[in-house]
């Protein structure tokens, strides 16, 4: 890196330690006026830890932090703003009753102006960098990406040296993400740095002049992304990179299984989404992937699929099972039809967090394994098949009695798919199997999944992850705005056009449920 | 002969109302930045013995307006403590605080039932208080009456149009992002707290010092209560909050009026009549969801703490 020029921000020997984790051990890290730079790295690999840092968060218990030459202190983040750094988050904190004007006033403080003050300003800016925002909107009313504008223009109208954005593509279509890119580098051709935090290696490379890899608290290296491969970088963020570049064979699938027929259901929520005619299809011996932005209707077909929203037993026969009515049956009920349900949400919704891994295990496994006899809990055979699952998934606990709460999220993760993929589903159905999972577990969950799927089980997998789903689905749809689009063979496809039907660019009138074989 | 009755029945809709709409005023911006304070009946009626037995004694019915804001305000200061100190339930300790303040109201008033005092009078305006029908009710009424109007108008403009606004909805809607972004939470959810004490304290004073100059134990007779339903049924929105309170009002006087004229209708029928017309207007005004979901606070009644 040229050090002849002043580095914007400039990191040395930065070390922060938790409780049992040395969340940063020594990074040096540092970024020069323009420069769209990538910091790369897993889970828990001490990402996060680091922009907290800069961002004035936490406090490093070591290290020097140097911004435009001078060593400084970032006692908050407010401090941090001064100086002109801003960060979206990737959780936004954006209060939804308000108006855009209203939520970039209240950030900004009193000395801002006030709302209407501001407008001709956010306008101006958001005109400026090609981000389109009408800031009398609440925002509520915007879409995942809109809601992402207004985090990097509440950022732009102050005058900012370094932006840190984290994870800012998660929450994109690939066509969004390209549109974010034209204005991360419009804003870097005028000298601002950016700090760009992703997992997506197609993504540093196109957009990141260079890029830091962070792996377990340490600089595992530093490249130019553009003159790396993928398998390079992976082996920087991972180590070993085995089963990285996995390719799954493509199944056809045998007879249908699950058939989801105009399902239609209005949301009584204002804020939540309606699913409009939904059709779907899954084969034994397959697995079907959904894809979409967070949103748009996913949570919604999900607890219609699993029971936790029912239909009046006159539409019944919009989920059908192998020919039998389900969608008025309750959960218990849908699983003795074979299906086995992974929620989004591990805590609080896949598992109980305060209750031990054995109990929980009990939760969802009691109706099918002799767990529950007469009505009294076998104590032996609910440990025992805990064990099993720790055992045949590689769960790292110190015993099946741990609380839920306690396990890290891939470990979590591998627990609950394992519970319901030992209780040998005809269903499966898994909503973003390995969100927030590192990349190692990650593979250990897709190879189950296809183990299942070989087993002869249907598999449903909904992820925001396209990657993960042209990796491991037979066929593939997308969710905009509560409707699927055609389902096609994920060979016969590519993400740009998946893109677009997440976009909600495809016609449904006129395909019915795909027959490509049988 | 219809115009003097027409007159005097909106004369005492906006009397009967006033209460109401100073207690509801306050527990609106208390709602509105995420605590559920059911305590409003206690901190109503422990004003309205200290605000009268302040004005007994010192002979200052001013006095004794500002002692029942202080008595209001003491209480909810109990309530700020246990529910956003100690992070309590709030519906438990809101129901402590009314219990609390009716029992300790019939205390500390033991001597001083049915002593009369001279309340606020009328204060005719000049001119405008001639114009027909609307003229009695709004130009010719007492000092506090008065008051409630102009503090009417600032919660509005406070709520609508104002910074502090912005914050108080912002603490409601989302207390973590709001903190994250440098927002004094609890601060603000406790100045909130401490105001609608201090209205519901106002409103109690209004009956012990002007609506019936004297102190009865139980004198609110649940008007606490009717101003927390009122928050609610009137979606959390400003304007609404003052009809239904004119609402009730008015349909107090119908049934007194309804009473006058001798309609053979039972008495206990034509007194559950406030109650329920006001409810039913305000449900039928609260039909329209996404506009009711945009004026609620997300975080009503939950527990906060900084860093969790």
């Amino acid at each position: 890196m040229p050090e002849s020029q002043t580095a914007h921000l400039k990191l040395c020997g930065i070390t922060k330690q938790y409780p049992g984790c040395l969340a940063n051990d020594r990074i040096d890290l540092s970024i020069q006026p323009g420069e769209i730079h990538a910091l790369l790295g897993e889970n828990g690999a001490g990402k996060s830890t680091l922009m907290k840092i800069i961002y004035g968060v936490t406090q490093p218990d070591a290290g020097e932090i140097h911004w435009q030459g001078e060593r400084v202190t970032m006692r908050d983040p407010a401090q941090a703003r001064e100086r002109g750094i801003g960060m979206v988050f990737q959780h936004f904190s954006l209060f939804e009753t308000l108006s855009v004007a209203e939520n970039i006033a209240l950030a900004l403080g009193a000395k801002a102006g006030t709302p209407k003050q501001l407008e001709p300003k956010i306008r101006e800016v958001s005109q400026r960098y090609g981000m389109p925002l009408e800031p009398q909107r609440l925002v509520h009313s915007l879409s995942i990406g809109e809601r992402q504008r207004v985090e990097i223009i509440r950022c732009l109208m102050q005058d900012i040296r370094l932006l840190i954005l984290d994870e800012p593509t998660s929450v994109l279509t690939p066509q969004e993400a390209d549109e974010l890119f034209v204005t991360l580098r419009r804003l870097a051709a005028e000298g601002c740095s950016i700090l760009f935090i992703s997992h997506k290696l197609n993504e540093v490379r196109a957009l990141c002049q260079s890029a830091t890899v962070l792996r377990a608290g340490r600089v595992s290296g530093e490249c130019v992304p553009a003159e790396c491969s993928d398998l390079e970088l992976a082996r920087l963020m991972v180590g070993d990179a085995e089963g990285l570049e996995a390719e799954y064979p493509k199944s056809e699938g045998r007879a249908p299984f699950l058939r989801v027929e105009r399902l239609s259901w209005h949301n009584a929520d204002p804020f939540g989404v309606s699913l409009e005619e939904v059709d779907l299809e899954v084969r034994a011996g397959e697995i079907v992937g959904i894809a979409g932005v967070a949103g748009n209707g996913q949570d919604e077909l999900l607890a219609l699929l699993s029971g936790e929203q029912r239909l009046p037993a006159a539409q019944a026969m919009h989920i059908r099972i192998l020919g039998d009515d389900v969608a008025h049956l309750r959960p218990d009920a849908r699983r003795r039809h074979g299906m086995a349900f992974v929620p989004a949400e591990r805590l609080g919704h896949g598992a109980v967090p305060s209750m031990s891994l054995a109990d929980n295990g009990l939760l969802t496994a009691y109706q099918q394994t002799g767990m529950v006899e007469q009505g009294m809990i076998r104590r032996g055979k609910v440990r025992a098949f805990a064990e099993q699952v720790i055992q045949r998934f590689a769960v790292k606990t110190p015993d099946a009695q741990t609380p839920a709460a306690s396990l890290s999220g891939g470990n979590l993760q591998k627990f609950i798919l394992g519970r319901e993929i030992l209780q040998q589903p005809k269903l499966l159905i898994a909503a973003h199997p390995t969100w927030g999972v590192d990349v190692g577990a990650a593979a250990a969950i897709h190879r189950a999944l296809i183990e299942l799927r070989d087993a002869g089980a249907a598999i449903l997998v909904i992820s925001e992850d396209l990657e993960e789903l042209f990796q491991i689905s037979d066929r593939i749809a997308a969710l905009s705005d509560g409707r699927l689009s055609p389902q096609r063979a994920t060979a016969s496809t590519c993400p740009v056009e998946v893109g677009r039907w997440m976009a909600g660019q495809f016609d449904t009138s006129d395909t019915p449920v795909s027959t490509s074989a049988a | 002969m219809d115009m003097d009755l027409l007159t005097n029945i909106f004369y005492a809709m906006i009397r009967t109302g006033t209460p109401l709409l100073l207690v509801a005023l306050g527990e609106l911006v208390c709602e509105k930045t995420g605590v559920l304070n059911l305590g409003q009946e206690g901190m109503m009626l422990f004003g309205a013995v200290i605000g009268f037995i302040v004005a007994f004694a010192s002979g200052n019915l001013w006095l004794g307006v500002l002692f029942a804001c202080l008595a209001g305000v003491l209480l909810s200061l109990l309530f700020a403590m246990v529910a956003l100190g100690f992070n309590a339930n709030q519906v438990a300790t809101g129901l402590a605080l009314t219990i609390f303040g009716v029992g300790l109201s019939s205390f500390v008033g033991a001597s001083w039932v049915g002593k009369p005092l001279a309340g606020f009078e009328p204060i005719a305006i000049p001119l405008l208080s001639e114009i027909p029908v609307i003229g009695r009710m709004l130009f010719a009424q007492d000092l506090l009456v008065y008051l409630s109007f102009a503090l009417f108008a600032l919660v509005a403009w406070v709520l609508l149009k104002s910074r502090i606004g912005l914050i108080i909805q912002a603490v409601g809607e989302n207390p973590n992002a709001a903190s994250a972004m440098g927002l004094p939470v609890l601060r603000v959810r406790t100045l909130a707290v401490m105001f609608g004490g201090g209205m519901a304290g106002l409103a109690g004073g209004y009956m012990s010092l002007a609506y019936t100059p004297m102190w009865a134990e139980n004198m609110t007779a649940g008007r606490g209560w009717i101003a927390l339903a009122l928050v609610v049924f009137a979606s959390w929105r400003v304007s609404r909050v003052l009809l239904g309170a004119y609402l009730f009002g008015l349909a107090s006087i119908l049934h007194l009026v309804a009473q006058g004229l001798g309609l053979a209708i039972p008495g206990n029928l034509l007194a559950m009549l406030p109650y329920v017309a006001t409810i039913l207007v305000l449900v039928l005004l609260s039909r329209d969801a996404i506009r009711t979901r945009l004026y609620a606070p997300v975080s009503l009644g939950q527990p906060w703490q900084p860093g969790h």
